[in-house]
């Protein structure tokens, strides 16, 4: 497993970029240590490893972000050192990262020769028709329906995505570096990408996948690269190998995936009916003390906008909610926290906590007020205290409750999400993709306290697009489609396919 | 055990990177002060002295209340022009015979209505802070000059010529005022829930409103402060001239905007500190103070103002980058060594 190997395909082609021995360290940390690295043309190369592995620091030295501290780069048969990443697009080298660089305002078209934008005549003025046309060419090429006169801000996710991609292509691109490229897509515009991922590969472009996600790393990869504490630990081929292998190696042991424990299940603890918005109609459910209800569907299908909805967060059209049988009239989340719920929404970062803020601060932000008045002093005795409690229970990897939040990882930032709404003592927690964007062994962190917290008696809401997550951790599983709750299946009935076939 | 020794380092090394920037700007302050009395040791007068304290005093109460507003990721470009409106509004009930606390009263309640307009109108009907301050920075300029025809008012009670005028036990009751206004400021953005909130909120107001926090009445409570302490600082001025002035107050929105920021306050929301504002008014009272011994023609004030605010928010950005290299690392730190933590929850 350890031994290079050449490509799926057989063929003996020469690498189309060689990194030997990269070493490149931050004060206080070895990022990367020794790192051997090659991709021939022609092939998708998937780079795992969980958070702080050092995969993102070995491309943005390849990419010329980071200065490396030793090692050679042999790109295209001749040694390179990129100083920006300017360097590295003229070379052939792009990476396209999470949050696009795209202008929202511009078409399709000036977004993709911005900065080198066609001209003609004597005075130089801007050639849109010439602009248009090959713009139209490079994305017929892609296999995308886009106008190249489209506003970028018009686009979807997966549109925008693949004008990156089209830009990367405009500049000659030999090696296209892709970080975390479906985080933000639903299954059918993942499909589509990997299509176009495909399509360049048989054009000979080397691509690079950067990503979490294993079964798609399974799906699209010619080859795959482990690294861990910034050293490549391995090498698998995806039609030789299982998943359990590159998690093995990724986590450097063996990893039981669902830690879900039996809980009581007792009285009814939430209940939902007729809720309506102008996205949910007419959904109706109850949730039972101790039990994890899941809730699958594609993206769009309408789960945000049900919890939203009752969350008091969107306007409600019809619809009443009871709380251990008593009506509650939830009009903001202010009222839905009162209630006895807490939500940990989507997005950490940009809804979930205030990153500068100390990781006491944000345990203590939902609680604060509970615990002393408007007018009155802080409780400062109850905020440390519960910033010590909870960093100790959920494990909380930080140097200390004053660290600022912003530094911890994503897993601990989550559990430090999850840590602010236990002070409250809920009734209910809405958990909305609680495991996205965090790294294997933390997510495995989060599965057991989940379960723990439902052992403890907690209805917990659990929303994942990872279905393997919803079958896993959930007791009942409901299935919403187009703004309405369309099946319901009990933990032991559920299977993708079933759930599959009613989301679709 | 282990998590106490842990948490000792973290503490200090927050709190000592969260003072920097009021270290900084003091020692601005000194050495300016310094630079400026050593080219005329007048500046060091106790006759001087006065003048600037006093001067201090008005620029600092009028910070602290827009510090407020732009900790929450607003801007409040109406304190100028209320410190006219609320001038004239205070003397002209008087001149109509009202006593001098309900007179008072009267103009500290219509401040405080109109920040409650400026909030609700930010906070509910969505109007970016910008604009809605901008239309009472004219309107209530406007209305000042509507009011008296451009004309002052005169014939106000004596007593009342004590809030600007008066010293207790030798400190000049404007100073009074400002000192109390510093205490109570701090007070709730340091040690209240409600200071708590007002800084989540600058942070991150989505993750704030999702906590349950209550962001529009928050929000609205900053507008309010802002203006109310915008009509102390108008009372204050018009007991001072001992009139009512429709033209004073000029450009006083700059001033406590500049402030704020020398003080640290980022025009992003969340951060900024009653110290720092008051430390940034200081540095612009001492600045035009300064500039007036060493007989710069009044022509060059506004540029050395401008500088100074250039060179603090310039020095911020440079720091703040400082700051982000050592949170990246810190990042990397935390981040490369999640075995710990990935290994206890597996055992």
């Amino acid at each position: 497993m350890m031994q290079p190997m050449q490509p799926g395909d057989g063929l003996k082609k020469e690498p189309v970029l060689v990194m030997r021995g990269i070493s490149k360290a931050f004060p206080g940390v070895q990022a990367l240590d020794d790192v051997e690295f090659e991709v021939f043309p022609g092939e998708i190369l998937c780079l795992v490893g969980e958070n702080g592995a050092g995969k993102s620091t070995l491309m943005k030295v390849l990419s010329g972000v980071h200065a490396r501290d030793s090692g050679t780069i042999i790109f295209k048969g001749r040694e390179v050192d990129f100083k920006t990443p300017q360097q590295a697009i003229q070379s052939g080298i792009t990476m396209i990262y999470q949050e696009f660089n795209l202008a929202p305002n511009l078409t399709v078209a000036a977004n993709i020769f911005l900065g080198k934008e066609l001209t003609k005549g004597r005075l130089h003025t801007i050639d849109n028709a010439s602009m248009a046309q090959k713009t139209g060419a490079l994305l017929s090429r892609l296999g995308v329906r886009v106008s190249p006169d489209a506003l970028v801000k018009d686009l979807s996710v997966a549109e925008q995505q693949m004008v990156e991609i089209a830009k990367a292509l405009s500049q000659d691109a030999k090696l296209i570096i892709m970080d975390e490229p479906t985080a933000t897509l639903t299954s059918r515009e993942t499909e589509i990408l990997f299509q176009t991922i495909r399509r360049l590969r048989d054009q000979g472009i080397a691509i690079v996948f950067v990503s979490h996600r294993l079964e798609e790393v399974f799906m699209i990869g010619d080859r795959i690269i482990v690294m861990r504490d910034g050293k490549r630990v391995g090498e698998l081929i995806p039609s030789k190998s299982s998943i359990g292998d590159v998690v093995k190696l990724m986590v450097g042991r063996p990893l039981k995936e669902f830690p879900k424990q039996e809980a009581r299940i007792s009285g009814t603890v939430l209940e939902v009916r007729h809720i309506t918005t102008d996205r949910i109609k007419d959904v109706s459910f109850t949730l039972r003390k101790g039990e994890i209800l899941g809730f699958a569907g594609l993206v769009g299908a309408g789960r945000t906008e049900l919890i939203r909805a009752i969350f008091g967060i969107d306007r409600k059209i019809a619809g009443e909610i009871y709380i251990e049988g008593r009506k509650v009239d939830i009009r903001s989340p202010k009222d839905a926290v009162a209630s006895g719920l807490g939500l940990v929404p989507e997005d950490r970062k940009s809804q979930g906590l205030v990153l500068q803020m100390a990781v006491r601060e944000n345990i203590s932000l939902a609680g604060v007020e509970r615990n002393a008045r408007s007018f009155s002093r802080l409780n400062w005795q109850w905020e440390r205290q519960a910033a010590r409690e909870f960093i100790e229970k959920l494990r909380i990897q930080t140097p200390g409750p004053e660290q600022i939040t912003a530094n911890l990882s994503g897993g601990n930032q989550q559990k430090v999400v999850l840590a602010k709404w236990l002070t409250l003592h809920p009734k209910v927690l809405i958990l909305d993709e609680p495991t996205r964007g965090i790294d294997v062994g933390a997510k495995t962190e989060v599965h057991s306290l989940i379960s723990r917290l439902a052992q403890e008696g907690l209805g917990i809401i659990l929303i994942s697009s990872e279905l393997p997550e919803i079958l896993g951790m959930s007791d009942r599983i409901m299935v919403m489609s187009n703004g309405r709750i369309v099946a319901e299946f009990p933990r032991e009935e559920a299977t993708q396919e079933k759930i599959m076939a009613c989301a679709i | 055990m282990e998590l106490a020794r842990a948490q000792a380092p973290g503490k200090q090394a927050r709190r000592s990177f969260k003072m920097i920037r009021e270290v900084n700007v003091l020692i601005a302050l000194i050495v300016l002060s310094t630079i400026i009395a050593v080219l005329n040791p007048r500046f060091l007068s106790p006759y001087n002295i006065q003048i600037l304290i006093r001067q201090i005093a008005l620029f600092a109460v009028i910070a602290v209340g827009e510090t407020f507003v732009i900790i929450t990721g607003g801007i409040d470009l109406s304190p100028g022009s209320m410190t006219a409106l609320s001038g004239i509004i205070c003397t002209l009930a008087m001149a109509n015979g009202w006593s001098v606390t309900l007179a008072i009263i009267a103009t500290l309640a219509m401040s405080a209505l109109i920040g409650l307009g400026h909030g609700l109108a930010v906070t509910r009907l969505g109007i970016p802070p910008f604009i809605i301050t901008l239309g009472t920075y004219s309107i209530a300029r406007g209305a000042a000059a509507v009011i008296t025809k451009g004309w002052p008012i005169v014939n106000i009670p004596a007593s009342f010529l004590f809030l600007g005028q008066g010293i207790i036990l030798g400190i000049p009751v404007p100073v009074i005022i400002a000192v109390a206004v510093a205490v109570f400021a701090t007070y709730i953005l340091r040690f209240s829930v409600i200071g708590r909130h007002i800084y989540a909120i600058g942070g991150n107001i989505e993750a704030a409103r999702l906590s349950g926090i209550d962001v529009n009445r928050r929000i609205t409570f900053c507008f309010i402060t802002s203006a109310v302490l915008a009509g102390v600082t108008g009372i204050v001025v018009a007991s001072r001239l001992g009139q009512g002035q429709p033209a004073v107050g000029t450009e006083y929105e700059l001033i406590a905007i500049a402030s704020s920021v020398i003080g640290g306050t980022s025009l992003q929301g969340g951060s900024g500190t009653v110290l720092g504002a008051l430390i940034g008014a200081s540095i612009l009272s001492v600045l035009n103070n300064g500039l007036v011994l060493l007989e710069v023609s009044a022509y060059w004030h506004q540029i050395a103002v401008g500088c100074v605010v250039v060179i603090a928010v310039l020095s911020d950005v440079l720091q703040r980058r400082a700051g982000a290299r050592r949170a990246l690392i810190a990042k990397l730190i935390t981040g490369k060594n999640p075995g710990g933590g990935v290994s206890a929850g597996l055992k």
